[in-house]
């Protein structure tokens, strides 16, 4: 198994990196949340259509670059770094990731060559975001259609291709449906964290078609794929949340002499700057284990609950150690923190991966 | 050299040389010659210039051959390691030898009644008269003391300079009329540090290393291996199961000695190894709460083991950033630890009120709630660990200072 980033990989940063420092600065960041459609779709189409960051994790053969979860997690480290506005995580990294593991072949070869290269926005539509077990209960399929309801579903306002779990006469399946088809109804949700939109969706006979079986072992590399993803999304965030919260405290003066030198600031960094570095070895080592089929079975688990916990603490310093100014919204940094806690909930608060851990190791309580 | 290479070298080399008949310290002169005592030193002294995973394959051949390997437990390491670096070709050549032969057993003579943490705020007086250093001082926590032959001492040269100028670094003959240890008894019980009263000890010339006024520096490098052992798992040293032969004999009297100051060691990392055995064992493995907090022991362990081979790695491969891999990775084993001594107490519940061979895990448990407290002190407490990890790491500023100019005008414990 790999240890370590391969050439290419740290080139795919760099690239990446610089690509998102120009097209994703803070001030975009504002304009793009303040809007319905939460993205710049000229932005989307150089980052997508031109260099391709949607399709790092898909096969060649189904018009990608034929990497795997360490590459999706460089991509995803980024964007979270810059807190990148726009429906990558649920294009790329939700939707292409269920069409991997769960569709047939014919499917994947037709649906994915559209998100890899994001003149398709698609994203996956569970009836349940805390964890694998919950997910079937609320949408059905008969004879061809869908009904029911997702209480939220990530970037389903702009998406032109829905892949719904729903259980019907052949167990869960994963559903295709169109966006603005008949009967189906996206109604935009007030949210936490402005960076990421969330919808009501709600089917009412909307015709689908299933394009393959969500076996409960497919559903659990589905959700492992996707946490290992939003935990490298949360590293970034964290990184970034740290880096800028240590420069403040040596600028800002109290005293007479910066904050910085006080010990309580630095031994709170100190401490932080530890739980940023374990988790963000958890985070790296949970794609390389998906990518090698190797390792624990709990790794993306650890990664999850390690990387929210971390983002978390990385976000409430950056708050405290900035003092009132930190607190306003002129300050860039409650941005972050709205990510970092809603990304610590979004498919499961770190005690559920934590139970989820403990259950693969041990079996349940 | 591929571990394949390595693999069949030494085996070779082995075969025609390890005897179980041969007196240990012979055995051990035969092993330095051939240069495989110590792989991962430079060739000129004993090694191969073997990376760390090269020099685990050696250490791997010893062990399925039931090899007795060059003599490794306790401070000698901190002696040797410090020797290679900041000694003369003169040190080198009469002190490393004899600490891999076993010979020789060494311990470290930093910290004093009156410094600890402030290291170089140190009192212990050392002056050059007739051509010879002569000593004079206390220091304290001094493990393995009691049975070493030499210390590593750092000691005042000159008090009107600042307090890191005047330091000078010594080779201490313990064995002299002038050097005195007493044993103190820990809060677990055992007896493996000591406090050293020096009156009037003897050193000669030739056994000040690194220059008069250069003490600092080469604690320094002595400090940074210690840290750094914290982070590794401890070596498991001894051969698994009695075996035949004399040279077996004398190897387990010197690990007896050698190791018995060190039983509690495991135990003051927490013992990890032994959480999820004694949860399934209790039924606590069921419990919600309990498991949420093993779970995050897992976390822990694994990402902290995962984040210092990522570092070791990117040493390797020459990376510029700073990475004090000693001061975090110690800072990691501070917390795995602690979080590991909550999960024992929450696993044992009103049992872990008792200790003894009826207690859990025959009395195991209880001497890790008890000796835990050790691992954030021993070696530079968590809180000077991220003071440096801050200062360093992080370029965070300096905080007031009230220890500057000579050291003589300094305010100081009476
Ligand atoms: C098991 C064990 C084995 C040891 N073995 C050896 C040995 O072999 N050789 C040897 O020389 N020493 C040894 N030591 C000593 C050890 O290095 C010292 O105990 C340690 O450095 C702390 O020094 P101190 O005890 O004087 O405490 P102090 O330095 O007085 O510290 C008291 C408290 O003040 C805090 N503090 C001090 N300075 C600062 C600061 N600048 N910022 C924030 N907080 C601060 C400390 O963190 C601590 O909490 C051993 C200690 C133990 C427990």
């Amino acid at each position: 198994m790999q240890t370590e980033f391969s050439k290419e990989q740290d080139l795919l940063r760099d690239v990446v990196a610089r690509a998102l420092r120009d097209k994703s600065p803070a001030t975009a960041v504002r304009e793009q949340m303040a809007t319905d459609r939460g993205y710049d779709p000229n932005v989307w189409q150089e980052l997508c259509g031109d260099a391709g960051l949607a399709g790092v994790h898909v096969p060649e053969v189904c018009g990608g670059a034929g990497g795997g979860a360490v590459e999706l997690g460089i991509v995803a480290e980024e964007m979270g770094r810059t807190l990148f506005c726009g429906p990558w995580f649920a294009s790329a990294a939700m939707a292409g990731t269920a069409l991997l593991e769960a569709a047939n072949e014919p499917d994947r070869q037709a649906l994915l060559p559209g998100i890899a290269d994001g003149s398709t926005i698609a994203t996956l539509v569970l009836d349940d975001l805390n964890g694998p077990a919950g997910v079937g209960g609320s949408i059905r399929a008969e004879d061809g259609k869908l009904s029911g309801t997702a209480a939220m579903a990530v970037d389903a306002h702009v998406a032109d291709l829905l892949l719904v779990t729903a259980s019907g006469a052949g167990g869960l399946g994963l559903h295709a449906v169109e966006g603005g088809a008949p009967g189906l109804t996206v109604e935009s949700l007030q949210v936490v964290d402005p960076t990421r939109k969330l919808s009501r969706v709600v089917f009412t006979e909307v015709p689908a078609r299933r394009v393959g079986d969500v076996t409960a072992g497919a559903l659990d590399r589905i959700w492992d794929r996707i946490c290992s993803a939003l935990a490298h999304e949360m590293i970034g965030g964290a990184q970034h949340l740290f880096e800028t919260t240590v420069n403040y405290t040596k600028e800002r003066f109290q005293f007479g002499r910066p904050i910085g030198s006080f010990q309580a600031l630095k031994h709170r960094c100190a401490d932080l700057l530890l739980e940023i570095e374990i988790a963000r070895a958890l985070t790296h080592h949970s794609a390389r284990c998906l990518d090698a089929g190797e390792g624990e079975p709990y790794a993306a688990s650890m990664a999850k609950a390690a990387a929210a916990d971390a983002c978390m603490s990385a976000a409430r310093a950056g708050i405290q150690l900035r003092g009132g100014i930190g607190f306003t919204w002129e300050n860039d940094t409650h941005l972050w923190f709205k990510r970092a806690k809603g990304s610590e909930v979004l498919f499961g608060t770190p005690a559920i991966h934590r139970e989820r851990m403990m259950t693969m190791l041990e079996g349940a309580a | 050299m591929t571990p394949d290479r390595i693999r069949s070298e030494v085996s070779a080399w082995l075969d025609a040389n390890w005897r179980v008949d041969r007196p240990l310290i012979e055995w051990r002169e035969i092993l330095l010659d051939g240069g495989w005592a110590a792989p991962h030193w430079p060739e000129e002294w004993y090694g191969r210039g073997f990376t760390l995973d090269q020099t685990a394959v050696v250490a791997e051949v010893f062990r399925e051959k039931d090899v007795v390997p060059a003599a490794q437990v306790g401070p000698r390491g901190l002696a040797s390691e410090t020797i290679l670096a900041c000694g003369s070709d003169d040190q080198k050549r009469r002190f490393l030898r004899p600490i891999l032969t076993g010979e020789h057993t060494w311990c470290q003579l930093f910290s004093e009644p009156g410094s600890g943490s402030d290291l170089a705020g140190l009192s212990t007086r050392a002056e050059f008269k007739d051509g010879r250093w002569i000593v004079n001082g206390q220091k304290v926590w001094n493990t393995s003391a009691h049975h070493a032959d030499f210390g590593l001492l750092v000691a005042r040269t000159d008090w009107d300079v600042p307090k890191h100028q005047g330091i000078s670094y010594f080779l201490l003959d313990m064995r002299q009329p002038g050097v005195e240890a007493r044993p103190l008894r820990q809060m677990n019980g055992h007896q493996s540090f000591n406090e050293v009263f020096m009156t009037n000890a003897v050193v000669p010339p030739e056994d000040l290393i690194g220059g008069e006024g250069n003490g600092w520096h080469v604690a320094k490098t002595t400090l940074s291996f210690e840290r750094r052992g914290f982070s590794r798992r401890v070596r498991g040293s001894s051969l698994d199961g009695p075996k035949q032969g004399p040279i077996y004999a004398e190897y387990e009297e010197e690990l007896r000695i050698a190791t018995e100051p060190y039983t509690w060691y495991p135990q003051r990392e927490g013992r990890v190894d032994l959480v999820l055995p004694r949860a399934r064992e209790t039924g606590a493995i069921n419990d919600p709460a309990t498991r949420q907090e093993i779970a995050k022991l897992i976390c822990l362990y694994t990402g902290a083991k995962l984040a210092s081979d990522g570092a070791e790695a990117r040493r390797k491969a020459g990376t510029t950033e700073i990475i004090p891999a000693g001061s975090i990775g110690k800072l990691a084993a501070s917390v795995i630890a602690r979080q590991a001594s909550h999960v024992h107490t929450m696993i044992s519940g009103a049992e872990a009120m008792l200790s003894g061979p009826d207690s859990a895990a025959d009395g195991i448990v209880a001497e890790v709630l008890v000796s835990v407290p050790a691992i954030s002190i021993a070696g530079g407490t968590d809180e000077i660990q991220r003071n440096i990890i801050s200062e360093r790491v992080l370029g965070m500023p300096k905080g007031f200072r009230a220890d500057q100019g000579p050291f003589r005008d300094i305010k100081r414990n009476a």
